[in-house]
């Protein structure tokens, strides 16, 4: 079986410097995969070798099964660090000289103009846009070919509130109709509503990966109820009192998620009133933090 | 190939430069072949050019005038096209947006190469047109015969000015790709076709027996010796017999090759960035 993203051991060297090192990168077919890390973690430098734009040092990319460059990018689109056209033509003409280099037909223009929502300024010159605009171009440009795989870095970048859900909207709704989607962010929140699975790049090494749960890890419950002091000796009865601990009004317990249940009916039998009980998940953010601080500890 | 031939000439022919550059060349080949020339002897008053005569401009003379410019001015201005035609994408950052649509890097160069090679031959064909109707206005404004080249020869002034004019055009393109950028390769090529020939030329080749004879294997001066075989007036800059006319077109020629080759080259080993 052909996966659409498959890297072995891909390193990118420049003199001293190690961009991406021993990449093990796999993106399964039809899934929306979230490329994570902080800026200068190497995640463009690897967007570009699997294109061919960059040579790798060592190590092989496959993508659709083939090796990449030299004419070997059908069904796949991509829109790399940021939209660039030529500011002399229009939207509309800009995407028309691509659809030659791609050698698929003009009908293919005004499709994925509607589909970026800029049909309206398709006919203005390109050096009149906007930030925003020109990003959404970008991805047009990247949907030229109806492409199997579709390599976004960065698609928000540039767009304003409603053009970013746009955005989510249009990856998650290309990934529905089969579409394998690499989206590369910094934006821990964008990878996370639109991303099946994620990979956390940090110095060019992948720290981690997995879907965005299993990152994130569910670490126990969070208790809201009355009274607070009834429900915590409740609990610390039943599941250890080191288990239990007060925080903001609430308790947080160091317990499985899915005995929220139990805990909920033994709350209510001791005359607690339940107002809230859900799985306690770690921010994120934090989530982000700490994995890439252990990248860089275990490189270092 | 087609389809980047295409989409180079649609992005030549949309960008204005393209047409200011024609506009250029051609105001200042009418302006320094015919126009100051003519009012020179009109008005009997001397300067640069002013020892040509009626009869250098009549059009018997079309392709020798036509080719007078190519081997330094003309040039020059083809010199930034073939830089504005590949370093653009550099400029823009254009070359990731290109080839994300497929094509291979030796396929777009190669495209854009075939556009410059016609786009040469279109500034080649507008100079001669102009030539033609100016020497003809002045033929008829001064009661003089119209005496046309022959087919033959009018073809092989459009053959030799179009093999110089692709020769800087590749020059430009090849230092496009080298530096990677427009600015620095147009100052370069510039300085090299308005000052380091020239001073190579008038001051170094007369000191230096070797430098006079590096001077045969230069592109300039075998454009300048090419264009002089077929008639350019010698008091044009840049325009000398240092060498034969047969010789002059094969080593354009070969420089047309090589900068087209090592442009390639270097386009296929780099990354892009």
């Amino acid at each position: 079986m052909n996966l659409p993203v498959h890297t072995e051991r891909l390193t990118k060297r420049y003199g001293g410097l190690t961009a991406v090192q021993d990449l093990d990168l796999t993106v399964r077919a039809g899934e929306v995969y979230g490329f994570l890390g902080p800026n200068g973690a190497g995640k463009t430098t690897t967007l570009r070798m699997l294109l061919g734009l960059v040579r790798p040092t060592s190590g092989t990319v496959r993508l659709l099964g083939r090796p990449p460059g030299a004419g070997r990018l059908g069904g796949v689109g991509a829109l790399i660090e940021g939209p660039a056209f030529y500011p002399y033509l229009s939207g509309r003409d800009n995407l028309r000289v691509l659809a030659r280099y791609a050698g698929v037909g003009a009908d293919r223009v005004s499709l994925v103009l509607d589909l970026v929502d800029l049909t309206e300024r398709a006919g203005d010159r390109y050096a009149g846009y906007s930030l925003g605009m020109k990003q959404r171009l970008g991805v047009a440009a990247a949907l030229l070919k109806d492409p199997r795989l579709l390599i976004l870095d960065e698609p928000t970048n540039g767009l304003d509130p409603a053009g970013m859900a746009d955005m989510r909207t249009l990856i998650r709704r290309l990934g529905a109709g089969g579409c394998t989607v690499l989206v590369s962010s910094h934006l821990l929140g964008e990878v996370e509503q639109v991303c099946d699975r994620v990979g956390v790049i940090s110095r060019g090494r992948l720290i981690a990966e997995g879907s965005v749960a299993d990152l994130r890890g569910a670490t126990g419950l969070r208790v809201l109820a009355d009274p607070l002091e009834v429900a915590a000796a409740r609990v610390g009865a039943l599941v250890g009192e080191e288990r239990v601990r007060v925080v903001d009004g609430g308790l947080d317990l160091s317990i499985e998620p899915d005995r929220a249940a139990w805990l909920n009916a033994e709350l209510v039998d001791a005359g607690v009133a339940v107002r809230e009980l859900r799985p306690r998940e770690r921010d994120l953010e934090q989530v982000f933090f700490d994995l890439i601080e252990k990248g860089t500890a275990d490189v270092a | 190939m087609s389809r980047s031939f295409r989409a180079e000439t649609v992005k030549l022919v949309r960008r204005p430069a393209s047409w200011l550059l024609l506009a250029i060349t051609l105001v200042l080949s009418l302006i320094f072949t015919y126009v100051f020339p003519y009012a020179s002897i009109a008005g009997g008053t001397t300067g640069p050019n002013a020892d040509r005569t009626l009869p250098m401009l009549l059009p018997d003379r079309l392709v020798g005038n036509s080719l007078g410019g190519l081997p330094v001015f003309l040039g020059s201005i083809v010199l930034i096209l073939g830089v504005l035609t590949v370093g653009g994408e550099y400029g823009w950052g254009t070359w990731k947006t290109v080839l994300s649509q497929g094509p291979s890097r030796l396929e777009v160069y190669a495209g854009k190469l075939l556009t410059l090679a016609a786009a040469a031959l279109v500034v080649v064909l507008a100079v001669f047109a102009v030539g033609a109707v100016s020497s003809a206005l002045i033929a008829v404004a001064e009661s003089q015969p119209v005496h046309w080249p022959s087919a033959g020869d009018l073809l092989t002034g459009i053959g030799a000015g179009w093999l110089m004019a692709t020769m800087w055009a590749m020059l430009g393109a090849v230092l496009a790709v080298a530096l990677r950028a427009v600015a620095l390769p147009v100052g370069l090529g510039l300085v090299w076709m308005l000052a380091v020939q020239n001073l190579l030329a008038a001051i170094a080749a007369p000191l230096l027996d070797w430098v006079a004879q590096l001077q045969k294997g230069l592109p300039g001066p075998n454009a300048g010796s090419l264009a002089a075989a077929l008639g350019a007036p010698g008091d044009t800059p840049g325009v000398a017999a240092s060498v034969g006319g047969g010789q002059a077109a094969l080593v354009v020629a070969g420089y047309l090759i090589a900068f087209a080759a090592v442009g390639g080259l270097l386009l296929q080993r780099r990354d892009i960035g």
